[in-house]
């Protein structure tokens, strides 16, 4: 037993070649293991983008190409999809292009403007009630637009506001995507309080500090709230549908919604041009502003 | 930090309050109070008043005491949107977890051209709501689009997955699992937090990959875990746009896409019975809420908290 105890120790210095056998197996199994790993992950992406790069590919066909080609290869490149997309409302897309583009600029400017302000009051002012209101403001992130629509609407059509962009951009002005307040609450909370505790001491008040330090330090989750904005804003669809009716006023997503319903099942080359048209400024965001979405998700999700 | 976190620590007591800027801050929140007042927390309020109500936008609304709310209970339509709905929820969103946690775990721990990879499956989560990616699903999974091409070619005869009520809301399914990018990107930053320590005391002590997943990971990554799981309930159950599109704004075929949200858009902005969607709302309020309660009351028996 204690001769056993004191030899074990022993052998494996003696004999290293008992051991490679497993050790070749893991280093081989290593080796495998990151190709495997990439080859999996291009097939998983391939397989969920493939659908995306096949319309864009499909809408520069003629279109009877379209049922039969599950390929991606071009013959030819034609663009009389996007032509007859592009005026088959009237007004023409470019009218939809612009309205959402105007859309989106009111719903940044007003979310940039009013979340900000919010999140410095929750920040760095001590205030009356101020966990109870912080709670409520929490809460209303997770409030469905559902659950408030109806009175909303009735509200705004009262005013006079519905075929306008009144209802849409107003609630942005007022702060209402609590998610963003949120955001920039956190982003505040990191920075160093000593900044605007010097600023105090010369004299600023709080509409200075906010303006003069505060604003221009938290510009990353300005960009953070800026991107997803302009992608949420573009891509909505419910509230836009529900405000909207005057095609006058058509944002894209009604657009290519009237536009599918409006035509025949046979116009998929059409259909599918306007919707890369539709996609293209979300691609494009999703291009310039890749750090600040990945960032704005993982500080708000993660601890 | 997550909202989540905030709201437990909130109801656990923070920091007493010293000196006030009760002025200052009034006017830094003015426009918040006002959508407070306005469009959030007003029209809850108002939306419960006009449950009680006859509306339709032109005559006046007329009392009709508890009527939208019975309805709640025996409208067999909405019996059937609902049991759509939580079938959607309860299958969707348990598949895209799974699928952000595999793609997240396979991303981790310095694999090589991460960022390309984290880019390329987080896009579907930003086109995912998108109609244009709606009428992409209609051609794809219509009678003669692009999925049965593609089985075509292995001599599988596909169908109008779309237009036949039983595999209608799978393609909805599949849409919203296709959208596991945001979770995923969630989980990644979670797995990050996680010191590697654990793992490699966990390697001398000979615990297998298996067991390290089950007996650390899990355990550190189920805040993370716990926190996309209430998100993505939330989140689907108010799904629209997809089954808007998909099913033509009627929820068919045979009411099979029929959404809570579709409904309630139907009764109020088609048939401008505003009382009765008013009704629905403050349900699907409730639904929600319930949903979110149960998960809080479940976290305490799988959540585990470092702190």
């Amino acid at each position: 037993m204690t001769t056993d105890l004191r030899r074990a120790p022993t052998p494996p210095r003696s004999a290293p070649p008992a051991t490679p056998p497993p050790a070749a197996r893991t280093s081989v199994w290593r080796r495998l293991i990151v190709p495997a790993k990439h080859l999996g992950l291009i097939l998983i992406g391939f397989v969920m983008l493939y659908p995306v790069l096949w319309m864009v590919v499909s809408s520069l066909r003629p279109g009877d190409e379209i049922f039969r080609s599950p390929g991606l290869i071009l013959d030819s490149l034609r663009t009389e999809n996007y032509v007859e997309g592009w005026y088959a409302l009237t007004p023409s897309f470019g009218t939809y292009l612009l309205n959402s583009a105007v859309l989106v600029l009111g719903c940044i400017i007003g979310n940039l403007v009013s979340c900000s302000m919010a999140a410095y009051a929750f920040a760095r002012l001590h205030f009356s009630g101020k966990r109870w209101w912080f709670g409520i403001m929490l809460g209303t992130i997770m409030l469905p637009v559902h659950v408030i629509i109806v009175p909303q609407y009735v509200l705004f059509s009262q005013v006079g506001w519905v075929n306008t962009f009144l209802p849409l951009i107003v609630p942005k002005i007022l702060a209402t995507d609590a998610f963003f307040v949120f955001l920039m609450v956190q982003f505040i909370r990191g920075l160093p309080r000593e900044l605007d505790e010097a600023a105090r001491i010369d004299g600023c008040g709080h509409p200075r500090i906010f303006a003069q330090i505060i604003l221009p330090l938290m510009k990353p989750a300005l960009a953070t709230t800026t991107i997803f904005t302009f992608i949420w804003t573009w891509n909505d669809f419910f509230t836009q549908l529900i405000y909207l009716t005057d095609p006058d006023m058509y944002t894209v997503p009604v657009a290519l919604r009237s536009f599918v319903d409006s035509t025949v099942a046979t116009s998929w080359g059409s259909q599918f041009a306007m919707s890369v048209v539709s996609i293209i400024p979300i691609f494009l965001a999703f291009l310039i502003g890749q750090r600040y979405l990945v960032k704005g998700i993982a500080t708000t999700g993660g601890k | 930090m997550s909202a989540l976190d905030e709201l437990r620590q909130l109801r656990h007591g923070g920091v007493q309050v010293r000196k006030r800027d009760n002025k200052a801050a009034f006017w830094f929140l003015a426009p918040w109070f006002a959508g407070l007042v306005f469009i959030t927390i007003g029209p809850v309020l108002a939306s419960f008043g006009l449950g009680f109500t006859k509306y339709n936008l032109i005559q006046p609304p007329k009392f009709i005491g508890f009527d939208n709310f019975a309805r709640i209970f025996t409208d067999e339509r909405l019996h059937n949107a609902l049991g759509v709905t939580f079938t959607y929820v309860l299958v969707s969103v348990p598949l895209q977890l799974a699928c952000a946690l595999g793609v997240a775990l396979l991303l981790d721990r310095g694999l090589r051209g991460l960022a390309f990879y984290r880019s390329a499956f987080y896009l579907p989560s930003l086109l995912g709501s998108s109609v244009a990616i709606a009428v992409l699903w209609t051609q794809i999974f219509g009678a003669e689009g692009l999925l049965n091409r593609v089985l075509g070619f292995f001599g599988v005869e596909g169908k109008g997955w779309i237009s036949d009520p039983d595999t209608a809301l799978s393609t909805l399914i599949v849409l919203n699992v296709w959208t596991f990018g945001s979770p995923m990107i969630i989980f990644l930053a979670g797995l990050r937090q996680i010191p590697a320590v654990y793992y490699e005391a966990a390697a001398i002590d000979g615990a297998s990959k298996w067991s390290q997943f089950w007996r650390i990971t899990l355990p550190l990554l189920s805040p993370i875990l716990f926190f996309n799981l209430v998100l993505q309930i939330i989140h689907a159950f108010q799904s629209f746009t997809q089954a808007f599109v998909v099913s033509g704004g009627t929820g068919g075929p045979s009411d099979s896409t029929m959404f809570y949200t579709l409904y309630l858009y139907q009764q109020g902005f088609s048939r401008f019975d505003m009382g009765y969607a008013s009704a629905l709302a403050w349900f699907l309020l409730l639904i929600i809420a319930a949903f979110t309660a149960i998960n809080f009351w479940a976290a305490k028996y799988w959540v585990f908290y470092d702190d």
